[in-house]
């Protein structure tokens, strides 16, 4: 193993410091590896690596690009794996992995809400009130739909050919809309507006109420 | 929590930097207006407070956590943030003062903001408006003049969209608990009412550039499908749930009203002594046969009036079932929408 022309210095104390003080919230959690910013791997990684690989059993080391090069911010992950001739020499060589990403629901709603601020001049954005995000999660579908639209067209006038699975598709998405006798359906919707409606009349009622009570109260 | 409140104490104390840049950002805060305007967190505090819940919380148990960052102006920005261990009853050696000096000194080495402006907590259906926030974050304002607390619901995000608010203790709620003093008087003097106990402070989300390039990554590496939970129609199982928390703490307020009842007769009916009227007769008699009049003594000696009942309490039941209706005509609002929608297709399909 080449010595490293510069040293690297790796805080242990403070490592096992912070391990410790995250085992008091989630007392479940190991170390699986350890992450790095920067382009590639050096010669640096490898001694930390051996590091980790005695806190964990065959860590992972994971690098995210923060330099931008290739104009992407590459996130690659690598297990070690030793190779060279048995019985003699052996060396250290990083591994890739396939890297994927999943998401729980709330965790995705949290994203779907930090993304937007890509979208905005000075990278800010509000949390806006319940019947607004109904209007933005519509306005979405709307978008999807005027796709699916245009597809549609291009295939009939012949610009786009005919893909059998799409269209399968297409079509379980046509039907999924409910058939429900109009009947039925207006007394369904009636009764949740009515629902919807004492609830809303209740709910202005209580707070009258205690507003009268403190009223009261304070005579 | 009275261990959490030395800690702030002591936190506020020990690291005077603190202090410093609450000064610093002061300014105007010391005219009676509120000193934060405008909360802005970075997307790693929203993700952080997700992944805490999700991965600690469980039923009706509340998660809470420590919030990092600084005072700009009349704006609060919180950069970072830490998670706090649970109350376990049975781990009695735990230390939480000196966790939170083991972890602020810990992300000083790491250069990430190490300074308290607030904490987390997350709620069961909003119910959040309890003694104990109050006690909170009222230690939390009084050493630290911006701090906020934040309110994380699980399960209204959970149905489509980020619930996350700030509060603050109005200027008169932060006097009257100053004095500790919570009888009918005090209060009245104060003239709070139920809305005016915790003001809510806007939030909005910034991300620095660098996070934006890791957004767009993502976004073209995992192709999450949306799921659309924000116009499913079924979620009337969380109204019910609403509407049953509700109607519990309606119960404790008419309770409440009863026992403020009962006491308002019985000082009434005190001061209507016949007593009184007894010792005044008496005198009267006395005087006109010549002989000096009885003292009149004190009733409260005689009597002992009867004990106000704190009123703390019952104003802390009125703004939960404040919130509560708001939380429900939000939620009708959402859901009458949603309906009309759905109309909409139908009659297009007929």
């Amino acid at each position: 193993m080449a010595t490293p022309a510069v040293p690297v210095a790796v805080d242990m104390e403070f490592a096992k410091n912070m391990y410790e003080l995250h085992k008091k919230v989630s007392p479940n959690e190991l170390i699986l590896g350890w992450y790095a910013t920067g382009h590639d791997i050096t010669e640096h990684s490898v001694l930390i690596h051996e590091y980790y690989s005695r806190e964990a059993p065959n860590p992972i080391h994971l690098t995210v690009d923060t330099s931008l090069q290739n104009g992407r911010m590459s996130i690659k992950a690598y297990v070690s794996t030793l190779m060279g001739v048995p019985g003699r020499t052996m060396g250290v060589m990083f591994t890739p992995l396939t890297v994927k990403y999943a998401y729980y629901d709330t965790e995705r709603i949290g994203v779907d809400l930090i993304m937007k601020t890509c979208f905005s001049p000075n990278r800010v954005i509000g949390l806006s009130s319940d019947l607004q995000q109904v209007g933005g999660a519509s306005a979405r579908i709307q978008d999807a739909l005027s796709t699916v639209l245009q597809y549609a067209e291009d295939v009939l006038s012949g610009k786009v050919s005919a893909d059998n699975t799409v269209g399968r598709f297409l079509m379980s998405l046509v039907n999924q809309v409910p058939k429900i006798v109009p009947d039925d359906f207006e007394t369904m919707l009636n009764s949740n507006i009515n629902d919807l409606l004492m609830v809303t009349y209740l709910a202005n009622l209580t707070q009258s109420q205690i507003a009268l009570n403190e009223k009261l109260v304070n005579l | 929590m009275a261990s959490r409140k030395e800690g702030t104490g002591s936190t506020a104390t020990s690291s005077s930097s603190t202090a410093g840049a609450a000064g610093k950002g002061k300014g105007k805060g010391g005219s009676g207006d509120s000193a934060v305007k405008q909360v802005q967190i970075d997307g790693l505090v929203v993700l952080k407070i997700i992944k805490h819940y999700q991965e600690e919380g469980q039923g009706t148990e509340v998660v809470q956590g420590v919030l990092l960052g600084l005072v700009v102006e009349d704006r609060l920005e919180i950069t970072n943030c830490f998670p706090f261990p649970q109350h376990t009853e049975d781990d009695a050696d735990f230390d939480e003062v000196q966790y939170q000096m083991e972890m602020m000194r810990s992300l000083r080495h790491v250069n990430i903001d190490h300074l308290h402006v607030g904490w987390y907590q997350s709620t069961y259906y909003g119910s959040f408006v309890t003694r104990a926030l109050l006690d909170s974050q009222f230690s939390y304002q009084h050493a630290i003049e911006e701090s906020v607390v934040l309110i994380y619901d699980p399960i209204k995000t959970a149905q489509g969209s980020l619930s996350l608010k700030a509060y603050r203790l109005t200027p008169k709620l932060m006097e009257v608990c100053k004095e500790k003093d919570f009888s009918p008087e005090a209060l009245k003097k104060a003239n709070i009412t139920f809305e005016y106990m915790f003001e809510e402070v806007p939030i909005v989300i910034k991300n620095s550039h660098l996070i934006n390039v890791l957004m767009w990554e993502l976004e073209k590496k995992s192709a999450v499908a949306d799921k659309h939970e924000l116009l499913s129609l079924a979620s009337s199982n969380h109204l019910g749930k609403n509407l049953q928390l509700l109607m519990d703490r309606v119960d404790e307020m008419s309770q409440d009203i009863v026992k403020y009842n009962t006491y308002m007769r019985n000082t009434s009916k005190q001061q209507q002594q016949k007593h009184q009227q007894r010792r005044q007769q008496e005198n009267m008699q006395r005087q006109s046969r010549g002989e000096p009049p009885l003292p009149e003594e004190d009733l409260s000696k005689l009597f002992k009036p009867p004990q106000p009942p704190a009123r703390m309490d019952s104003l802390l039941i009125a703004g939960q079932i404040n919130t509560y209706c708001q939380n429900i005509k939000e939620f009708t609002a959402q859901n009458l929408g949603k309906l009309f929608m759905a109309q909409a297709l139908q009659e297009y399909n007929n």
